[in-house]
């Protein structure tokens, strides 16, 4: 990322963005009371969000749905009217800052292809079987909704239990069933949220209606397949996110097919189950039978792929017996090299939300201001020292001292923010680099090791004390 | 709200605030095969030990046994001190133990729903891992080290 481009993205936010937000807010104000009883400035930015698509093929349901929930008759469709009103504000939003990161970076994107819609099955309808889990979760999502966020106990928040169990028995509802128990558990660590100071509003509402879209059932925006792919990826590094449950290591790679067409950004990601205190460097040790791509990151090499399937979001679809590791491939070598000329995947559109912004770029040059942020030449990016995961060697003090950063440029709370996955820094005149993915075969950091034999194997005894207990 | 901490799991594989106690599993000393369940009620700080099976710890002797002081030492490893005394409602001074400083007596309560809770946890390892992005996690950023 040059000066220039730089100053080009900082150069003020999409129009209309600000009034998208506030009818956003409105709703969200709303689920903060419940909809049980909506006060009646609520049910005004109810009106408001349903205005903002009068002029749409949308318009009329969401129109019903403010004035039904308005008057108390608070039922699944409405709820789903709404969330899809809002989702799709956030929705434009987020292509706005997308088109213009991507004008600002030169960064050529492939177009959405809507794929054919998936045919019904009659069988299994979610919206009729009562037995299936996402009709649990949407009914929970209502009670909440009437409820308000003020409104949650123990008792609402446990309500859902069951629910996630079941859908965790469900591949295709992973997806759900991970968010849900992201919320529940917020929500519980809250409980009585009554008596809380300042509550997440943006990001509870966010929750919600993600999980209500995904509860609908169907396929209906979501990624779909695009075939396989050959060729060699190039990482460029590893975003990790996690909650008490679940891990997620998303690997950020540029992918050069074997037919010598172009070269594409690509992801790969493997998501674990996993408790509350199985965290830091431990949690990669739960990915272990991904042996080729752990190996690829923790010794910064490429990998051959051969037939691996791909999604039409851009994600490869993991299969470790579809790869060999190649030779060594640092990613600074590889965001100059690859960078600029690969094309960038479209976002299908259940995933245009803001959160999801997390492009790979380049950085270097820059003098780090006081506060931790890059100088790019007089333009200043912020950067997101709230990413760096406690599984990898990346620290605050690390990425000060940097002058090279490949990292990913996100959109929060207003701003754009770099979030590091590795940087280059001048140690002793040494030059060192330091990466998200570096301890994917476990700590290299001499200390780490002694802290996490100190600590015991946590996946160890738990996995030994899940075959002892869970089958008697 | 703030992760947890990493502790050793071999002695009290389970912890946590729930349900109004500090509730918990702590594996036994002599036999692999069997668990305590503990617990401590917040407010009234009533304690009890048990078998996962409800068999009555032969430990609890007029005091907390063994297993419940180990229970309330590895609960402030795993959520610090203040958040577990905040939890209880007591007042623990400075260089004070939590479990000194709770009065309550020995009172019967569920070890089954405890016990349930417990293999529910476990049961997350026996999920299987997916491939399959899950773009909503970009919500859930990991945290960097704590402390
Ligand atoms: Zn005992």
């Amino acid at each position: 990322m040059l000066a220039v481009q730089l100053t080009a993205l900082l150069g003020g936010e999409p129009q209309g963005t600000a009034e998208a937000l506030a009818l956003v807010h409105g709703f969200d104000e709303a689920l903060v009371h419940g909809l049980g009883r909506l006060a009646e400035e609520r049910a005004e930015a109810l009106d408001a969000l349903a205005g903002a698509f009068a002029a749409t093929p949308i318009g009329e349901r969401l129109a019903e749905a403010a004035a039904k929930v308005a008057s108390g008759s608070i039922a699944e469709e409405h709820l789903t009217a709404l969330a899809g009103g809002r989702a799709a504000l956030l929705g434009a939003v987020h292509d706005a800052l997308l088109a213009g990161l991507d004008a600002a970076l030169e960064r050529e994107r492939a177009p959405w292809q809507a794929a054919p819609a998936p045919e019904a099955d009659g069988a299994g309808n979610p919206m009729t079987d009562a037995g299936n889990p996402a009709a649990g979760a949407r009914s929970w999502l209502r009670e909440l909704a009437i409820a308000g966020w003020r409104g949650v106990d123990h008792d609402l928040v446990s309500a859902v239990d069951q629910t996630v169990e079941g859908l965790l028995a469900v591949p295709e509802q992973r997806r759900l069933a991970v968010l849900l128990d992201g919320l529940a558990a917020e929500l519980r660590a809250c409980c009585p949220v009554g008596t809380m100071d300042r509550l997440p509003v943006r990001r509870w509402a966010d929750l919600w209606t993600r999980a209500l879209l995904l509860a609908q059932g169907g396929a209906a925006g979501a990624p779909q397949s695009a075939g396989t792919v050959s060729g060699r990826l190039l990482i460029l590094g590893v975003d990790v996110h996690e909650h008490g449950t679940a891990v997620q290591f998303q690997v950020h790679g540029v992918l050069e097919p074997a037919d010598g067409g172009r070269a594409r950004l690509v992801r790969a990601a493997v998501t674990v189950a996993k408790v509350d205190t199985i965290t830091g460097p431990a949690t990669w040790k739960l990915p272990n039978r991904h042996r080729m791509l752990l190996a690829a990151l923790a010794d910064r090499r490429s990998l051959d792929l051969t037939d691996m399937p791909l999604l039409d979001s851009g994600d490869l679809v993991w299969h470790d017996d579809r790869a060999v590791v190649g030779g060594p491939a640092d990613p600074f070598t590889t965001a100059r090299l690859t960078l600029t000329g690969a094309l960038a995947p479209a976002a299908p559109p259940l995933d245009r939300h803001p959160v999801g912004i997390a492009e790979p770029v380049l950085v270097e040059g820059y003098r780090v201001t006081g506060d931790g942020s890059f100088d790019l030449g007089g333009a200043v990016l912020d950067v997101d020292a709230g990413r760096l995961p406690a599984c990898g060697p990346l620290t605050p003090q690390l990425v000060a001292g940097s002058s090279a950063c490949v990292g990913l440029v996100r959109w929060d709370g207003g701003r754009w923010l770099l979030q590091p996955l590795a940087v280059q820094a001048t140690v002793k005149r040494q030059t060192v680099e330091a990466g998200t993915g570096d301890w994917a075969l476990g700590p290299t950091d001499p200390k780490v090791v002694k802290a996490e034999a100190r600590a015991g194997d946590a996946v160890a005894v738990l996995r030994e004390r899940a075959g002892r207990l869970l089958r008697r | 709200m703030p992760p947890v901490r990493p502790r050793k799991l071999a002695k009290v594989p389970f912890v946590e605030l729930a349900d109004g106690r500090l509730q918990g599993v702590v594996s036994s000393g002599s036999d692999i095969g069997r668990v305590y369940v503990s617990s401590i009620a917040a407010g009234t700080h009533a304690y009890n030990c048990s078998t996962n099976n409800n068999r009555p710890c032969g430990g609890l002797y007029g005091a907390p046994c063994k297993h419940l002081q180990a229970l309330a030492a590895e609960a402030v490893l795993q959520y610090g001190l203040d958040r577990v005394a905040r939890y209880l409602r007591v007042e623990v001074p400075e260089g004070a133990g939590l479990i000194g400083c709770l009065d309550g007596s020995h009172e019967p309560a569920p070890a089954a729903m405890v016990f349930s809770r417990f293999l529910r946890h476990l049961a997350y390892l026996e999920v299987p891992d997916t491939t399959m992005p899950i773009p909503e996690l970009h919500w859930f950023p990991a945290e960097g080290t704590v402390g």
